[in-house]
């Protein structure tokens, strides 16, 4: 992150200046993923196929809700849904993040890193809590749906 | 090419006042010539991109002429005036001779080119002590309010160090008083920090039991620039001249839009800025009362201009500017009043009528009403400002607004944390019309409501769940 800074100020010495206001606004594909978010809304939080995360805190500014709708019998995830309460780069990688998992084992959802989420987004250094956040959002949606698994199996 | 070429664009704008004004159905003042340099939104947002030709004339002289894009049509509107106004063509007017042709030096005192700018730098003067009800004499110029901030603040405590140790100021001052606080603790003296109440005010009580026979100083500013409320200076003043306290306020957004009157105020030292009320930048003045006398310690050493307070030449053009917005804010202040008062009534109400949970940061009524600061429950305020590209508005201060902390100020008035990250502030200013307004309120309310949509708190709360009483997972 810190080279790709470097070497746009330092291209931006020889090219149009224009470049070093871009390193400050948001980048392109954050600002598609937040003018067009992917898959914004809820599922029902009582199916027994669905997880719910929540994570993140008001008082942070940053929330996110991350709902998977998981097919039992190949273990994939057939449905996703978020909703988040954030800045445009929070929005954005939710966004990224439900685009991603959809179709994907739990497994390989939750081996998603947070860097990847980042490397996509081109998130600045000050905005990498909202990656992290995903990755967060995205486990603990796993973890509910496992733990309401167990739960039926248990009682049945 | 000679200065009369350059000066022609202003005479002709002054040209053009009476005919604009004869022209317009309100006899005085129908926002200043200004209007015609200043597009409303709706004319900009419909207006074609003209094509600018330009044909090289025998007058040209070998200047080359390239074409300056129009940058009305996809500018944003501008509803930041705490951060900067825009400046009045009529002060640029009054300013051009000093940049041009009365290029000499204030303070030469041999020849005609000395005496002619220090003509302009003492008419300014006397406007800018007009506007505060002071004498000329008592007015320095300096680069700013936030110079006028550092030069009464260090200067009283570095003058009086060793008589008296202590500064009195609020929690929610702007930062170049809370950080001229912070170094002066450095020095040795003790410093307390008001707080206030959840309307942002002061309280008076506060006030008296933080008074020690060592108090030098109390700075307390005159309208707050996050929040706009105004503090009782009358009585603050009144209450630090009876104990002999030095009472130095930060009017920089205060001057010119509300009456400010030093000798009714009992204020010693006020800090003033230029681009704040449609001025140059770079450019403040202070104010140092002479009668009882406050005696500084200076910041810059050097020839001794400016009573010795602030050495190095003023300024000349800058301060000329200063003067002249000075005098057109005096002319014009109850005018300019009633319009922001009005389009900021018509701002709230047209929000408030059509999204819910939407509340006002600071006294609703000891505030100045171009600056409406405004928390949106359940929307966090950086996505809303990204949502609305297309008009120019801050969270907060603007030298934080790179950092992603709540505002300290909103902090201080007992805010939940949440609504502070929801906030946003509207500046109304001198050349803001009804047009942006309604548009304005119109995008608000538009991405409020998506924006709420997409918010898991706004479900929670639909669903009656209290956010309140939900433990939340910290992160980081």
């Amino acid at each position: 992150m810190l080279r790709t800074t470097f070497s746009t100020v330092s291209r931006s010495l020889f090219a149009k200046p224009s470049a070093i206001i871009a390193v400050r606004s948001y980048h392109p594909k954050v600002i598609d993923h937040y003018e067009h978010p992917r898959n914004v809304g809820s599922l029902n939080k009582s199916d027994p196929f669905v997880g719910t995360g929540l994570v993140g805190a008001p008082a942070c500014g940053d929330v996110m809700k991350l709902q998977i709708k998981v097919d039992e019998a190949s273990g994939k995830i057939v449905d996703v849904k978020f909703k988040t309460f954030g800045c445009g780069s929070a929005i954005a990688s939710s966004s990224y993040m439900t685009e991603r998992v959809r179709g994907m084992t739990l497994e390989d959802a939750g081996a998603i890193k947070n860097t990847e989420v980042a490397k996509e987004l081109c998130l600045p250094p000050v905005k990498l809590h909202c990656s992290m956040l995903a990755e967060d959002a995205i486990k603990s949606a796993i973890n509910d749906y496992k733990r309401k698994r167990a739960a039926a199996s248990a009682s049945a | 090419m000679s200065f009369t070429r350059l000066l022609q664009p202003a005479r002709s704008l002054r040209s053009m006042q009476p005919a604009l004004l004869a022209r317009s159905a309100v006899p005085r003042f129908v926002v200043s010539p200004a209007v015609s340099a200043f597009h409303t939104s709706a004319k900009r947002l419909q207006a074609q991109s003209a094509q600018t030709v330009i044909t090289p004339s025998s007058e040209s002289l070998g200047f080359s002429v390239s074409e300056v894009k129009d940058i009305q049509n996809t500018r944003p509107i501008y509803m930041d005036m705490q951060a900067t106004s825009p400046t009045d063509p009529r002060v640029l007017d009054a300013m051009l001779p000093y940049m041009t042709e009365l290029y000499g030096n204030p303070h030469s005192r041999t020849h005609s080119y000395g005496w002619e700018t220090e003509k302009g730098v003492d008419q300014a003067r006397e406007d800018i002590a007009k506007l505060i009800g002071a004498d000329a004499k008592e007015i320095v110029f300096t680069s700013g309010a936030t110079e006028s901030n550092n030069l009464s603040i260090k200067g009283v405590a570095r003058f009086y160090k060793g008589k008296k140790n202590h500064i009195i100021t609020t929690q929610t001052e702007h930062k170049c008083v809370l950080d001229s606080c912070r170094v002066l603790t450095d020095e040795g003296f003790e410093v307390t920090y008001l707080p206030v109440g959840k309307n942002g005010l002061i309280s008076m009580d506060d006030l008296k039991a933080a008074i020690r026979p060592d108090t030098a100083l109390v700075s307390i500013m005159a309208v707050n620039n996050e929040i706009g409320v105004i503090q009782p200076l009358e009585e603050i003043g009144k209450l630090c001249r009876s104990k002999k306290i030095f009472f130095h306020t930060d009017a920089a957004q205060a001057i010119g839009k509300i009456p400010i009157d030093v000798t009714k105020m009992n204020i010693d030292l006020l800090s003033i800025s230029g681009h704040k009320i449609y001025g140059p930048k770079g450019v403040g003045a202070l104010y140092v009362r002479r009668r009882p006398r406050v005696r500084l310690v200076p910041l810059l050493t050097g020839g001794g201009q400016e009573r010795g307070l602030r050495s190095g030449t003023v300024a000349a053009p800058l301060a000329v500017g200063l003067g002249e917005a000075c005098r057109i804010a005096i002319e014009e202040m109850d005018y300019d009043h009633d319009r922001v008062k009005r389009l900021s009534e018509r701002l709230i109400n047209g929000i408030q009528s059509k999204v819910s949970h939407v509340y006002r940061n600071g006294d609703e009524i000891q505030s100045y009403p171009g600056c409406v600061n405004l928390s949106f429950a359940y929307v966090e305020g950086e996505s809303l400002l990204m949502a609305l590209k297309d008009i120019a508005l801050s969270s907060g201060s603007a030298c934080t607004s790179a950092s992603l902390e709540p505002s300290y100020v909103l902090r201080a008035l007992g805010a939940e944390d949440d609504m502070a990250h929801s906030s946003i502030r509207f500046g109304i200013g001198r050349f803001t019309t009804e047009e942006e307004i309604d548009f304005v309120v119109s995008r608000v309310v538009a991405h409020v409501d998506k924006l709420r949509e997409m918010s898991p708190l706004w479900e929670m709360v639909q669903e009656g769940i209290d956010i309140s009483k939900i433990e939340w997972a910290q992160h980081a």
